[in-house]
């Protein structure tokens, strides 16, 4: 009865592992709250009062909708941006990624090369891409447009590589064996195979650019976030106020809507 | 296409008997470090039914693949029909494998798509570029596939997404399409391997049945004795990526299958019916 007595060890050991992690993150929590003064109990007691705060202060009233068409306008227009830089990214991501895949593509070394391209844009997050164009370009909506496709490039490049690495890999096989050429192979099975997937992933970059595009939008003077920034500055919270508020609800249509989408063709 | 085949195999056809379709010589595949065969080889007649059997990981697929080199070998020889496989150029390799029919476990379908794309999928090997990109098939092409689709008792599924059809029914949607590309060998990878025994049955009868009346040469992977014992012509027997057993599926002995299997051989022994 060696085996029983094995198992139990290596579960005892387990335990002991656990436990050990979490006494670490505990010290490591109470040493970080040590080193930058985070004090606990101020926070959770000062919280009410901040919320108090917020809500008399960022309550919208008459202020607020006499700016509401131009909140309407710049909301329209950074949904707008978003589309746009997903539906480029996705573009270009479609063919990159039958580049790179493993199933689909015609080179090995390009294959990685690419993987490497997206991954970098991937890494570097949206909003320094944007400061990295705003020396660029300037402040203007090219700039966040671009900030955005890059992101949204990369993510999508390695969404799709997968994608097709799971979903078409068999079929690709029974045509190759078929003797079909590389390009009927991709026409026919492959993006009919991911297609579901692929408008499942653009709708979702769609959300996130949107809120992206708010914070890319403080940086390069555009669109919504710009919007904010400029009654926030002057301390007109009651539009910031609003501007929040509109935000919000343009992500939640948003989402609503890409989910009913999104359940009609999965 | 006839003035492609080459003129030494246009002789031996003529001059008639039972040539093989396909020889294989000494065929060795070594992945990494790792030999999956060594020194395989076999030759299969026209027309010919034979199965190669052994445990999963004894190189049955590893061999299958290496015939119409969606798997490299590493040495050896693949002839099919007179042509020397492995000497190959990209293009002329693409039309040798349209005169190859394949069939996998995974039944490896478009599953969005409909039966009647899916088994059309089978002659994109005979067009070029664009027409194959675009989907262009002939009236020809239609009512060939319309045909087999019928054969193979799928007449009401033909509109229907391959992703709503049953495992067997999903198999012979995979049959069609390795037809319709007017093969004279069909690759069977574990045709059976992921259907209940009714539908393996359905699918075995109907490979039989091609083999027969279309003098079709079949080449399958099975891992169920008794089934290759009933259908096959011929038995292959593999060991560690050696051919232990090449011969009349009644003459195979326990102590062979027993030697194929190993330690699995137990349970299989149990319904198969040999000599001795």
């Amino acid at each position: 009865m060696t085996v029983p007595l094995e198992i139990q060890r290596i579960s005892r050991r387990k335990r002991l592992a656990t436990f050990g992690i979490l006494v670490g993150l505990l010290l490591f929590t109470a040493v970080s709250s040590i080193v930058t003064q985070f004090n606990f109990v101020l926070m959770f007691s000062s919280l009410p009062k901040a919320f108090f705060w917020m809500f008399t202060r960022f309550a919208p009233g008459s202020r607020a909708a006499k700016a509401l068409p131009q909140i309407i306008g710049k909301l329209g227009e950074t949904v707008l941006v978003s589309v746009m830089a997903t539906v480029i990214a996705a573009a270009l991501a479609l063919v990159f990624a039958i580049l790179a895949s493993r199933t689909t593509r015609p080179v090995r070394t390009g294959s990685l090369v690419i993987r490497g391209i997206a991954s970098f844009c991937r890494n570097v997050p949206v909003v320094a891409w944007a400061m990295i164009l705003l020396l660029a370009l300037g402040q203007n909506s090219i700039t966040g447009l671009l900030a955005l496709l890059i992101g949204t490039f990369g993510y999508l490049t390695r969404a799709f590589t997968e994608t097709i690495d799971d979903v078409a890999e068999s079929s690709v096989e029974a045509l190759r064996a078929s003797g079909a050429g590389w390009l009927s192979t991709v026409t026919r099975a492959v993006i009919p195979s991911i297609l579901p997937t692929v408008a499942s992933w653009m709708l979702y970059m769609v959300e996130t650019n949107i809120r992206d595009a708010t914070l890319v939008g403080l940086l390069t003077g555009t669109g919504i976030g710009f919007l904010f920034d400029r009654y926030y500055k002057v301390m007109n919270f009651e539009v910031a106020g609003a501007v929040v508020i509109g935000i919000i609800l343009t992500v939640i249509v948003v989402e609503s809507i890409s989910n009913l989408l999104r359940r009609s063709f999965l | 296409m006839a003035a492609r085949v080459p003129s030494g195999v246009r002789r031996r056809l003529v001059e008639g008997g039972a040539v093989a379709i396909l020889e294989i010589d000494n065929l060795t595949k070594y992945y990494k470090d790792v030999r999956a065969l060594s020194g395989v080889s076999l030759k299969v007649k026209r027309g010919e039914f034979v199965s190669i059997i052994g445990r999963s990981g004894a190189g049955k697929s590893t061999l299958l693949r290496c015939v119409n080199r969606m798997i490299e070998p590493s040495a050896g020889s693949v002839r099919f029909d007179g042509t020397d496989v492995l000497g190959l150029g990209h293009r002329q390799l693409r039309r040798l494998r349209t005169r190859i029919g394949m069939i996998f476990q995974h039944f490896n379908l478009v599953p969005r798509q409909s039966v009647l794309e899916n088994v059309l999928h089978g002659r994109l090997g005979y067009k070029n570029s664009l027409a194959g990109a675009i989907g262009l098939f002939s009236k020809e092409e239609k009512s060939a596939a319309w045909d087999l689709i019928s054969r193979l008792g799928l007449s009401d599924q033909v509109h229907k997404r391959c992703d709503q059809l049953s495992g067997g029914q999903k198999q012979r949607v995979g049959i069609a399409r390795a037809l319709i590309q007017n093969p004279s060998l069909i690759l069977c990878d574990e045709p059976i391997a992921s259907l209940d025994p009714g539908s393996a049955k359905i699918i075995m009868d109907h490979l039989y049945g091609i083999s027969r009346e279309m003098n079709i040469t079949i080449l399958m992977n099975l891992h169920q004795v008794d089934v290759a014992l009933k259908y096959s012509d011929r038995l292959v027997g593999i060991r560690q990526g050696e051919i232990v057993y090449d011969g009349e599926p009644k003459k195979i002995k326990k102590r062979i299958i027993a030697e194929i299997y190993g330690s699995e051989a137990e349970g299989i022994l149990m319904n198969a019916e040999t000599g001795e």
